[in-house]
């Protein structure tokens, strides 16, 4: 590790260090930590895992374990732009398969993953809540509704841009 | 305490606020069938094999976390109560993989045992089955993914008895596992192969590494001079692998049977138990004269050792720098037998038959070795051990009691309760007392060390020094008398540490008692008492008196602590990482 990026982490894990001083000493302080932590690291690696574990006297393995039950939380730092495609019954009737696999196509990534420049990770999710606009898709905040997969090339376009 | 009365099919019973409706039911003779449950360890409702009505309640109730109330009238045996446990049985069954002939655990087996109860002859359902890869890197512990049926034991013990949690569930649904972080081996996290999740498994997901081939191929080969040894914990169990009663002593049966297998001598760990006090105790007495590091705590458990290593190198330099004693067993075996009987130690193979998964990680330690050689070639549990003797086709059951063979086979009361937690500790003070004071010890039985409480005190007084010690079994309790000494809050001279709960008797490799049987004795108390009996019954019952101990220091070792003794009979640790 170059000496910026370390001192970009030991950043991170002062950040860090602050959120679990906060909830130390209250019940059930795992859940908001390991949020803040994937705020601020993008991910929650074994590394942050063994610190939390450390700083809260939580075994690694229960911290793992919830981790991996919450598809909110994830393992691997995801892409600048997160795809959720919703898979919720009025999209899915409306078509948001063909949408997914159209995605999935124009950047040869499967759903969960995230593509190689780091830019985009795609995930089929639960309704979205937007079923007016079905089929819809999420790309961070925005929603784009009423979808065709002939739309998808020029949407992605101006996120690569 | 309050007590209140409850109806369970009719029959009323009384019992103290807060029984669970699984326990009452024990009380008036009925058998309400579990799985998940595992008495003071994993109580969570989890399975619903345990399912029971309750008069007045909206649905079926699971009895192990249902305490009962005044006046409460149950029912475990009707229509409703029977189909769900048997759909929930099924569909547990539906994904499992279902290879009974060819598993460790048939006939052994709560999940099989559960099936014929409940009367399933029919596969109803075909769940989705994962083919997941078998974790077997570990020396000491295998994990089958595909037997594992989600009841949480392991890691209930692991976490919570343990202190340690190196195994949890993952992911959630259909995908949901019981394994290490990351997908990682129990090989490479900070596991001490105490292989108390094994015994706390219902079936046959966990298991030893299973180490027999190698002794028969051992057995097999007329070059080699294979040399048996039994630690004190096996002849207090293995006849339960035969379905004699717990607490059962087996010792001469076990030497017979070990000699009808073929190996060409039959020693007993209790000699080097012997020598073991004779060490840590001129080590304990030169620490305390000499300003050396206190409190010094024993080094005989494997699992400890390796928990210390991970969890608490700072305390490495208070482990006594003596083997355990199988290996230093096998270093006397290697050496000093070896050429008192002409052989070539590189034809000398030493298996230990040990209550232990832990002492197959230990016996793999490059340190552990003499001349280049292994102390210990194979461990082999209890359980393999008797594997081994069925397979054979000796009745066990029928066979005369046999001795030890001379010299290295010859042991005292004091080698023996190295096996229960408290022994260790016992034993060096029957020899420091005298060594110390040049009086016979009055009352050789140490009570105030004995019992299954999870940290034990004791001020013994030699002469005009007391010695302040402490007794630690289980790694969570462990842990609690580590921290109160790293705080200052308790000082001592000497601690006795075992890495499972109870000591050797209740061990990672002891045979497997069921979850029903825990609900009526605790093995820990038990196999406890058949030590002490053991040593009772002993001619000789303190380490300094064994004859052949005397005689070894005479021709070979010098004195405790000589430069020879230290070649060959002690060792060092080393810092490991915790992931």
């Amino acid at each position: 590790m170059s000496a910026v990026t370390l001192k970009q982490n030991e950043e991170k894990f002062s950040k860090l260090q602050l959120v679990i001083d906060q909830w130390k000493d209250k019940e059930g302080p795992l859940m908001p930590v390991l949020q803040a932590a994937q705020d601020i690291f993008g991910c929650l690696s074994l590394d942050v895992q063994k610190y939390i574990s450390k700083e809260l006297d939580i075994p690694v393995s229960e911290i793992y374990g919830v981790v991996t039950f919450y598809s909110q939380f994830t393992l691997k730092p995801k892409g600048k732009y997160k795809i959720g495609v919703c898979m919720g019954t009025a999209c899915y009737v409306k078509g948001s398969q063909a949408i997914l696999d159209e995605i999935s196509k124009e950047l040869n990534i499967k759903s969960g993953e995230t593509s190689e420049d780091g830019l985009f990770t795609l995930d089929a999710t639960r309704c979205l809540g937007a079923c007016g606009l079905a089929p819809i898709i999420m790309i961070n905040d925005d929603v784009y509704g009423r979808l065709s997969p002939g739309d998808i090339k020029e949407i992605i376009k101006k996120y690569k841009d | 305490m309050e007590m209140i009365k409850v109806r369970i099919d009719g029959v009323e019973v009384e019992v103290p606020a807060g029984t669970t409706a699984l326990e009452a039911a024990k009380l008036a003779n009925i058998d309400i069938p579990t799985l998940c449950y595992l008495k003071d360890i994993n109580e969570i409702g989890a399975c619903r094999m345990c399912l029971v009505e309750v008069e007045g309640a909206r649905s079926l109730q699971a009895s192990c976390v249902f305490p009962v109330g005044d006046g409460m009238n149950i029912k475990t045996n009707t229509p409703k109560v029977r189909a769900a446990r048997k759909i929930s049985l099924e569909l547990i069954l539906s994904n499992h993989d279902r290879k009974c002939l060819t598993c460790v655990r048939s006939q052994n087996c709560e999940l099989q045992d559960l099936s014929q109860k409940l009367g399933v002859d029919d596969i109803r359902f075909e769940g989705e089955r994962y083919d997941k890869p078998i974790d077997s890197f570990s020396p000491s512990i295998e994990r089958d993914p595909n037997k594992c049926i989600l009841c949480r034991r392991c890691i209930a013990v692991c976490n919570n008895v343990q202190g340690i949690g190196v195994i949890g569930a993952t992911e959630r649904g259909f995908e949901t596992m019981v394994e290490p972080v990351f997908n990682m081996s129990i090989n490479d996290v900070p596991c001490i192969n105490c292989g108390q999740c094994i015994v706390a498994c219902p079936v046959g997901a966990l298991r030893e590494k299973d180490d027999t081939e190698k002794v028969w191929d051992a057995l097999n080969n007329p070059d080699l001079h294979v040399v048996v040894q039994t630690a004190p914990a096996v002849r207090v169990a293995l006849g339960e692998e035969f379905g004699m009663e717990m607490g059962t002593r087996v010792t001469g049966k076990m030497v017979s049977a070990l000699r009808r297998l073929g190996f060409d001598r039959v020693f007993d760990t209790d000699f080097a138990a012997d020598l073991t006090i004779m060490e840590e105790g001129t080590e304990l007495l030169n620490r305390i004269n000499n300003g050396g590091t206190l409190p010094m705590i024993t080094s005989c458990s494997p699992g400890w050792i390796k928990y210390s290593e991970h969890y608490y190198p700072e305390f490495l330099d208070n482990l006594s720098t003596c083997k355990s004693p199988h290996e230093m067993m096998g270093a006397v075996v290697k050496s000093y037998y070896a050429e008192k009987n002409g052989w070539d130690p590189a034809n000398v193979y030493v298996v230990s038959i040990m209550p232990c998964t832990a002492k197959k990680f230990e016996a793999q330690r490059p340190e552990l070795s003499v001349n280049g050689h292994p102390d210990v070639d194979v461990v082999l549990t209890t359980r393999e051990c008797a594997k081994m003797i069925k397979e054979a086709g000796i009745d066990f059951l029928a066979l005369p009691d046999g001795d030890f063979d001379p010299a290295l086979g010859d042991s005292t009361g004091a080698g023996v309760i190295f096996g229960a937690t408290g022994g260790v500790m016992e034993a060096a003070l029957r020899t420091v007392y005298e060594v110390v004071t040049g009086e016979p010890m009055e009352n050789i039985e140490v009570h105030a060390v004995r019992g299954i409480d999870g940290v034990k005190e004791a001020e013994i007084e030699l002469g005009d020094m007391t010695i302040r010690a402490a007794i630690a079994h289980g790694t969570a309790n462990a842990k609690a008398l580590l921290e109160q000494i790293k705080s200052g809050e308790k000082e001592y001279h000497f601690i006795e540490i075992m890495g499972c709960p109870g000591g050797c008797v209740t061990g990672g490799g002891q045979p497997i008692v069921k979850a029903k049987t825990y609900m009526e004795k605790d093995p820990k108390v038990v196999r406890a008492k058949a030590i002490y009996d053991e040593d009772r019954d002993l001619p000789i019952r303190k380490s300094h008196e064994n004859p052949s101990i005397k005689k070894l220091y005479e021709e070979y070792l010098g004195e405790p602590n000589s430069s020879k003794a230290h070649d060959l009979l002690h060792t060092h640790y080393v810092e490991r990482s915790v992931y």
